[in-house]
């Protein structure tokens, strides 16, 4: 087996005093589709900040291979990121958005650059969309934008948070598509975080789950063998969707 | 009137239906001329009360709330009033059963009080239990009671004194006067850097800043020292008439204007509306995630952000301060011209000798490093922010009101440096 292209050892993680993750270590293979789950306000944006490099662990260590750890300094992009707010720059249109990192990073005159601009957009479904402002599109398609400027640098990894949320079935079905397809084709790494359970089963290679509580990795390994091995009851509840409010007839 | 006759009944309930029917009189649900009295009535009854709550002694030191009726949110403060009452008179009783019994309807939120109730009722070690009431009852009782976990309470701040919120005070006064500095040190590192690498500029947003912080400041800025000129001359003018010293107004206007108000009075305007703006965007880009993403796409904020904003506004302020100066001293000319009877070439020739080059001089380095000091605070401010469009007012508030005050503190500092150099 190769070397993981993401190794995480005894990272524990938080924002002043509060703790949100205790030693946690895993690895991401190479070529792997990496699913963070876990409940709402248990940690997952934040440990996808840490590991882009925007926060410091309070402890532990954070590799990713070819980079170390990770640090953001003023160099071409080496893997793309989609926040879950979107964070597109508001005041530049979204083709501008797209465009951004490819202009800075390569020496493409403006019309190839727009070329990839394009063809990118139209991989999201949003083609025609290059003009408009992201204030001017709908919550959806901001997140289509996002995923677009992510990729938009031909990265061999990418970090997608909540990427299928709010968009409808059909899209996020596309998405998902879209996922696996360069993961195939392009052997791109992608570490995501997700609540969507189709999603999770038909793109997931491997996954771990946070818990809010205990405050450490409760399950790691094949979302399916998950499913059908796991005998911790918080998993269970996890996949087969059942919850704590009492169910009437 | 005549039902209260008929009622032979005048305790305060009459008296509260009666100013409830003068209400409704004319509304089509009381008037309708179908409707006997009795109808009528239980209707108005029906409007004033929605819900009982009786309370039933149940033995010793054991009470039951009998509780009926519809109740939602319009009754809400009316249920928090016999909730308090209940409260403040619960001393002896080690056992309250809420009955529900009667109940015919409840919302969430009259539940989420009553379950407060019992909370609070546990708290003072009495022991509460809803009891009864009818399947959908029950389930609002689950929803909102059922789940109940013990939330601990957080712990109280111990009141602080005055002389401890002064120490704070001041010690955050300190700490944002570091954090300044220590944003300063890592501009002139970043700036070193955009030396190096001069095509790492972000040029598109130094022509933006200039065009917004000067082009279209330039009206008010010519204005306000207009004003500031003409205003001087006409306060000394009465002055210098009584002494014969007419001509003095032009040294006057014309050394104060290029030495102390024309940059001053710039420095203020481009606070205002520069300041405040590069605070809010910067803020505002920090708390969309704006900023990580651009970090994220290899771009650091201080070359691609600050640097840009700092040099547009470098770049603008001495072609503002002589904009300034000069239309400033224009003020003072035309008051010297109406009411003082100084012709325009004789101002000029006295504003020759009165105005040396060094004056203009050192008012324009004012102005620069003023300006540099507006971009520096608004700029640190705007990427401090933090915690949504509240952060963001509150960030740019405190970038204003600092820039005035870092403002004042150059000006004195300035003053006392040009008089040690002679100057
Ligand atoms: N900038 C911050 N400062 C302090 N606390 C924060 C900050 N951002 C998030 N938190 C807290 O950290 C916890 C985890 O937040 P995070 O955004 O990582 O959750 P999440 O797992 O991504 O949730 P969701 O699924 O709802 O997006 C939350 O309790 C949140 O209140
Ligand atoms: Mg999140």
């Amino acid at each position: 087996m190769s070397k993981p292209l993401i190794t995480v050892r005894d990272l524990s993680i938080g924002y002043g005093d509060t703790t949100l993750l205790r030693n946690a270590s895993f690895d991401v293979p190479r070529g792997d589709i990496f699913i963070i789950l876990g409940g709402s306000g248990c940690g997952k944006s934040t440990l996808l900040r840490h590991l882009i490099g925007l926060e410091t662990p309070l402890a532990g260590e954070i590799r990713i291979a070819g980079i170390g750890a990770p640090r953001l300094e003023g160099a071409a992009p080496r893997f793309g990121v989609m926040f879950q707010s979107g964070a597109l720059f508001s005041s530049m249109t979204v083709g501008e958005n797209v465009a951004f990192a490819v202009q800075e990073w390569t020496h493409l005159p403006p019309e190839a650059v727009s070329a990839i601009v394009r063809a990118k957009l139209a991989l999201v479904g949003l083609e025609g969309s290059e003009d408009k402002l992201p204030a001017a599109l709908s919550g959806g398609m901001r997140k289509r934008a996002a995923i677009a400027r992510a990729m938009a640098f031909e990265p061999n990894l990418i970090f997608l948070d909540e990427p299928s949320a709010g968009l409808d079935p059909v899209s996020a079905v596309e998405l998902d598509e879209l996922i696996l397809a360069l993961n195939r084709n392009l052997g791109l790494t992608v570490v995501m975080v997700t609540h969507e359970l189709e999603s999770i089963f038909k793109v997931g290679k491997h996954c771990i789950m946070l818990d809010r509580d205990t405050r450490t990795i409760i399950a790691q390994g094949e979302p399916q063998k998950l499913r059908s091995e796991t005998d911790d009851p918080r998993v269970r509840r996890f996949f087969n969707r059942e919850t704590s409010i009492p169910q009437w007839q | 009137m005549q039902f209260v006759t008929s009622l032979k009944l005048l305790d305060t309930r009459a008296i509260e239906l009666m100013g409830l029917w003068a209400r409704m009189n004319d509304s089509e649900l009381i008037d309708r001329p179908s409707m006997v009295f009795d109808e009528r009535l239980s209707v108005v009854v029906g409007m004033l009360q929605r819900f009982s709550w009786e309370r039933v002694e149940a033995g010793d030191a054991s009470v039951r709330v009998e509780l009926g009726g519809r109740i939602t949110i319009d009754d809400a403060a009316a249920l928090w009033k016999r909730i308090s009452e209940t409260l403040t008179h619960v001393e002896g009783v080690r056992q309250l059963e809420l009955s529900l019994e009667q109940i015919q309807m409840i919302d969430g939120a009259c539940m989420a009080l009553l379950v407060q109730f019992r909370t609070d009722l546990r708290t003072r070690s009495v022991a509460c239990e809803f009891s009864g009431g009818s399947a959908e009852v029950r389930r609002i009782v689950e929803l909102y009671g059922g789940r109940s976990k013990t939330r601990q309470k957080r712990p109280v701040r111990p009141p602080v004194n005055a002389i401890e919120q002064i120490g704070s005070a001041t010690l955050g006064v300190v700490g944002e006067i570091n954090q300044i500095l220590d944003f300063l040190g890592r501009l002139v590192a970043s700036t070193l850097h955009v030396l190096r690498h001069p095509k790492s500029l972000n040029l598109r947003d130094v022509g933006r800043t200039m065009e917004r912080a000067g082009a279209d400041a330039a009206p008010i800025v010519l204005l306000i020292n207009f004003l500031m000129g003409f205003v001087m001359a006409y306060q000394s003018a009465a002055q210098l008439k009584q002494f014969g010293a007419n001509i003095y107004v032009v040294d006057l206007v014309g050394v104060s204007m290029t030495r102390e108000l024309g940059p001053l009075m710039m420095a203020i305007i481009i606070c205002g509306r520069s300041g405040a703006a590069f605070a809010a965007e910067l803020g505002t880009m920090k708390v969309s995630e704006e900023v990580d993403a651009l970090r994220t796409l290899g771009f650091l904020p201080l070359p691609y952000l600050v640097i840009p904003r700092m040099l547009g506004l470098i770049l603008v302020a001495p072609i503002l301060v002589l904009m300034a100066d000069a239309i400033g001293i224009l003020g003072g000319a035309l008051v010297a011209s109406i009411s003082l009877d100084i012709t325009s070439t004789s101002f000029l020739i006295q504003l020759q000798s009165a105005v040396k080059a060094s004056d203009i001089v050192s008012g324009v380095i004012k102005g620069v490093v003023f300006c540099a000091t507006i971009a520096l605070i608004s700029c640190q401010q705007g990427l401090a922010t933090s915690g949504g469009a509240e952060g963001v007012g509150r960030r740019t508030t405190s970038a204003v009101v600092s820039i005035l005050f870092a403002l004042i503190v150059l000006d004195a500092l300035f003053t006392v440096l040009l008089a040690l150099f002679g100057l």
